[in-house]
């Protein structure tokens, strides 16, 4: 039985952030869930499809994150418990259906789940989504520890149902990925099907009805701001002349911060765990108290200007600071140490915590940025790119997308020069193509050509832009764990009842009038077949196959032979200063290939001038 | 109780997080409050991993720079690049085997000597054990195993609030049962190593 699932109230579980969430929303009963996988959310999802195949809970994991929301709120407009599970930016993609969907609002519990990441550790912005329950009107609920989180989780459900609203849960990476001990609950029992009442005046959203909606929307907000003001979610804690307004794990830093300056005796602090509606009357009362308050929060002022807003509602003239040159930056996370010192600062009082370590004296450490694996069929597909490219004396552009591949940014592949968001590959290839003057080669990976890749190669095929689009399919969602996509062979996984779209026939369908499909680790043949595809005068689509290896690993695929460099090598490192794949290193001054690493992919063997790579069968026997 | 701040930096497929993992494991073992939190975006990909564990009180789930009490690092360079994270009381666990970063392979970096690696840390901090963990894992029957050999030390100098025992059960618990004796063999050899740095 999965862990999760573990029916023992009271009993103790470490467990990661994610996990905790998803432990929450089986609590909570939740019946339907779905997502698009990212960074730092995809461990809940993860959790959702593993307890799906052996429960009666819906999981789905959708093209992308709009259609999660769409097919949650289907679900929950059916009384059903749903939740759609998304990172930061996903919010963006489903922005068109939230701020609607807000109008329409549901009848069975909603949660829609925004994984924020705060100094990017894996993701193109750090936008702060605490905006967008300000936007759509929808309350958003924020935990500052993995144990709230896990507690939050039925809250916002019940906080869903109680005003027909989905409701935001918004979460930080240092929630997600940090681990904590919860205590388990009991597992309210899923309700998996539900009732849908025609009710066409009220979902169906013309312009008749949403006048009437936008009404009923704000009455909402008016409710929800008053269970705000009572929530549990919102607390005092101290009572001291100085106020401290915190949020999620800013809450964190906040706490240890006075322990360790000493001044719990002088502080007050209010947190804020249900962040929209803002509880506007406990926010006065709480400066009304104070003498002067600091704002200690990630990202955008948020808190800030609504703290300064209702102070001066309430006539309070106190000093309320927060973002500032000397205090707090907008940019990237708060820690521990940054928290206390800005509060020792703020407050007048001495900081007596010792100094980290000079480092000023360390040498540079050569920079170890994630690679492309030893084997990835990426490298192959960009260097027989790039090798076509030259052979034709194109100068190029390379707009490329959000995958692994990004990853073709490092020297020596040197293969992205532009990137703004999930498909942009498509869109932007246009652009380049029509104003640019070079040849565009845009690369995009198979599960995002799906997610939003498909209306920019549409719109190209429509405006006959002449670019060449790569499409890198291995066969699955890689960078974030390998999440199955529509493209993907769900037999393979040992998984029945889903359907497969081939992205061949897609790019055939929309009437792409140029369509290679290539072998990445045939090397020769697959850069004539590119030098093809790059000469054609329109748009053209150039489908590169080969699963990912570390997917075929975790499948048990049998894995190629690895080789080694034989008597032959004249010491050019071509295979270095070409690939640098991370089986090659360097020892006693010449090139060696760790057998363990390599993957067979023959890619260097292909392209050694000297053919002096050859396979390390009778090395290993001996 | 007090507060023990604990960083563990390591490059991708070291086992940084199940090393990290079994820590966790032990303090639950042993009812000593413990948070933990983890860097991993792209650590099959060959980049850093990085986790923070705070056992005793407290609400932090990660260690700022200045903070960390014990810095254990699995690849020479990595643990040079967390230095910062270190105090002047700081403890500092490091093995010398080196994992060269592709970027040195291609000509962009030189990677740090190791005898002023020693020097530096040791200048710095309290206390430097520094020594071959990737040969001692490999003399107890799996390389991979270098977690162990490092978990091994860093419990056998007393520095975190839990007993060996613990943690031994913790390994029981986190590590398959066939895999169970190398790994065993690794963390003693590491907890010896800790003798002879002491001795």
């Amino acid at each position: 039985m999965h862990k999760l699932l573990t029916d023992r109230p009271g009993e103790k579980m470490l467990l990661l952030g994610n996990e905790a969430i998803a432990r929450g929303a089986i609590e909570a009963g939740v019946a339907f869930a779905s997502t698009y996988p990212g960074t730092p959310s995809s461990e809940i999802s993860l959790q959702f499809f593993q307890i799906s195949q052996e429960s009666d809970l819906h999981f789905e994991y959708c093209t992308n994150e709009k259609v999660a929301v769409e097919v949650a709120a289907a679900a929950a407009a059916c009384g059903v418990r749903s939740m759609a599970v998304m990172k930061h930016v996903g919010l963006n993609v489903a922005a068109d259906a939230v701020m609607t969907l807000a109008y329409v609002g549901v009848k069975g519990g909603m949660v829609i789940l925004t994984a924020d990441d705060p100094a990017m550790f894996s993701s193109q912005n750090e936008q702060d989504n605490r905006y967008y329950a300000k936007l759509s009107g929808l309350p958003m609920l924020e935990p500052s520890s993995v144990e709230e989180a896990h507690r939050m989780l039925p809250s916002a459900f019940d906080l869903s149902e109680e005003l027909q609203e989905p409701v935001f849960l918004r979460t930080t990476t240092r929630i997600n990925h940090s681990s904590g001990v919860i205590t388990l609950g009991e597992i309210r029992p899923r309700v998996t099907r539900g009732q849908f009442t025609k009710d066409p005046l009220s979902l169906v959203t013309v312009p008749a009805v949403s006048r009437k909606l936008h009404v009923k929307l704000l009455e909402h907000i008016a409710r929800a701001q008053a269970l705000s003001e009572i929530s549990p979610y919102n607390f005092v804690e101290g009572g001291g002349p100085w106020g401290i307004l915190c949020n999620g794990v800013s809450y964190n830093y906040v706490k240890d911060a006075v322990a360790e300056l000493g001044i719990a005796d002088r502080v007050r602090i209010l947190r804020v765990g249900f962040s929209h509606p803002l509880p506007a009357r406990r926010i006065q009362e709480f400066l009304r108290g104070c003498e002067k308050a600091l704002v200690v929060e990630e990202g955008e002022p948020y808190l800030e200007e609504a703290a300064k807003a209702h102070a001066q509602e309430a006539g309070l003239a106190l000093p309320i600071r927060g973002k500032a040159p000397e205090l707090f930056t907008r940019l990237y996370e708060l820690d521990p140490a940054t928290v206390r010192r800005v509060t020792a600062r703020y407050f007048g009082v001495p900081d007596r915590t010792r100094p980290a370590v000079d480092v000023s004296d360390v040498p540079p450490i050569p920079q170890r940025p994630p690679t492309l694996c030893a084997g990835c069929s990426h490298r192959a597909t960009f260097y027989e790119v790039r090798q076509a490219a030259e052979e034709l004396g194109l100068e190029t552009v390379y707009p490329t997308d959000i995958g692994c591949y990004t990853l073709g940014l490092l020297p020596p592949l040197s293969m992205a020069d532009y990137l703004i968001c999930m498909g942009s590959s498509t869109g932007t290839a246009g652009g380049f193509s029509r104003v640019s003057g070079r040849k565009v080669i845009s690369f995009i990976g198979d599960s995002t050509f799906f997610h939003a890749g498909i209306p920019g190669l549409i719109n190209a095929v429509f405006n006959n832009h002449p670019f060449t689009l790569v499409i890198l399919d291995n066969g699955t969602t890689a960078m974030t764990g390998h999440q199955p996509h529509p493209g993907v062979d769900m037999k393979q996984l040992k998984l029945e009842n889903y359907g497969r779209v081939s992205i061949e026939a897609v790019v055939r369908g929309i009437g792409v009038p140029h369509v290679t499909v290539i072998k990445p680790y045939r090397v020769k043949k697959s850069i004539e077949q590119i030098k093809e595809a790059l000469s054609f005068p329109g748009v053209s689509v150039v489908i590169s196959q080969e699963l990912c290896v570390l997917y075929a690993k975790s499948l048990k695929l049998p894995r190629g032979k690895p080789f080694r460099v034989g008597e032959k090598c004249k010491n050019h490192r071509v295979c270095m200063t070409r690939l640098a794949c991370p089986a090659f290193y360097v020892w006693n001054d010449r090139i060696h290939i760790d057998a363990n690493l390599c993957t067979g992919c023959s890619l260097c063997a292909q392209i050694c001038p000297e053919h002096a790579i050859v396979p390390a069968r009778e090395t290993a026997e001996k | 109780m007090k507060t023990t701040r604990l960083v563990i930096v390591a490059v991708g497929g070291q086992g940084n997080l199940l090393a990290s993992s079994i820590l966790a494991e032990a303090a639950l073992i042993e009812n000593v409050p413990i948070r933990m939190s983890e860097i991993h975006g792209m650590a099959q990909r060959g980049g850093v991993v990085e986790s923070a564990l705070l056992f005793g009180p407290g609400r932090s789930t990660i260690i700022a720079d200045g903070e960390a009490d014990i810095l254990v690092g699995f690849e020479p360079a990595e643990t040079l690049r967390a230095l910062g994270k270190c105090h002047r009381d700081s403890t500092v666990i490091t093995n010398l085997a080196p994992l060269m970063p592709f970027t040195v392979n291609i000509g962009q970096g030189v990677y740090p000597d190791l005898k002023r690696l020693q020097e530096l840390i040791r200048a710095k901090t309290a206390r430097l054990i520094a020594f071959n963990a990737t040969a001692l894992a490999r003399e107890a029957g799996n390389v991979l195993a270098v977690n162990m050999v490092l978990l091994g030390c860093l419990v056998e100098t007393g520095l975190l609030p839990l007993r060996a025992e613990s943690v031994r059960a913790a390994m029981e618990r986190k590590i398959k049962p066939d895999l169970l004796e190398v790994n065993r063999r690794a963390f003693a050899a590491g907890a010896a190593a800790a003798r002879q740095n002491a001795a």
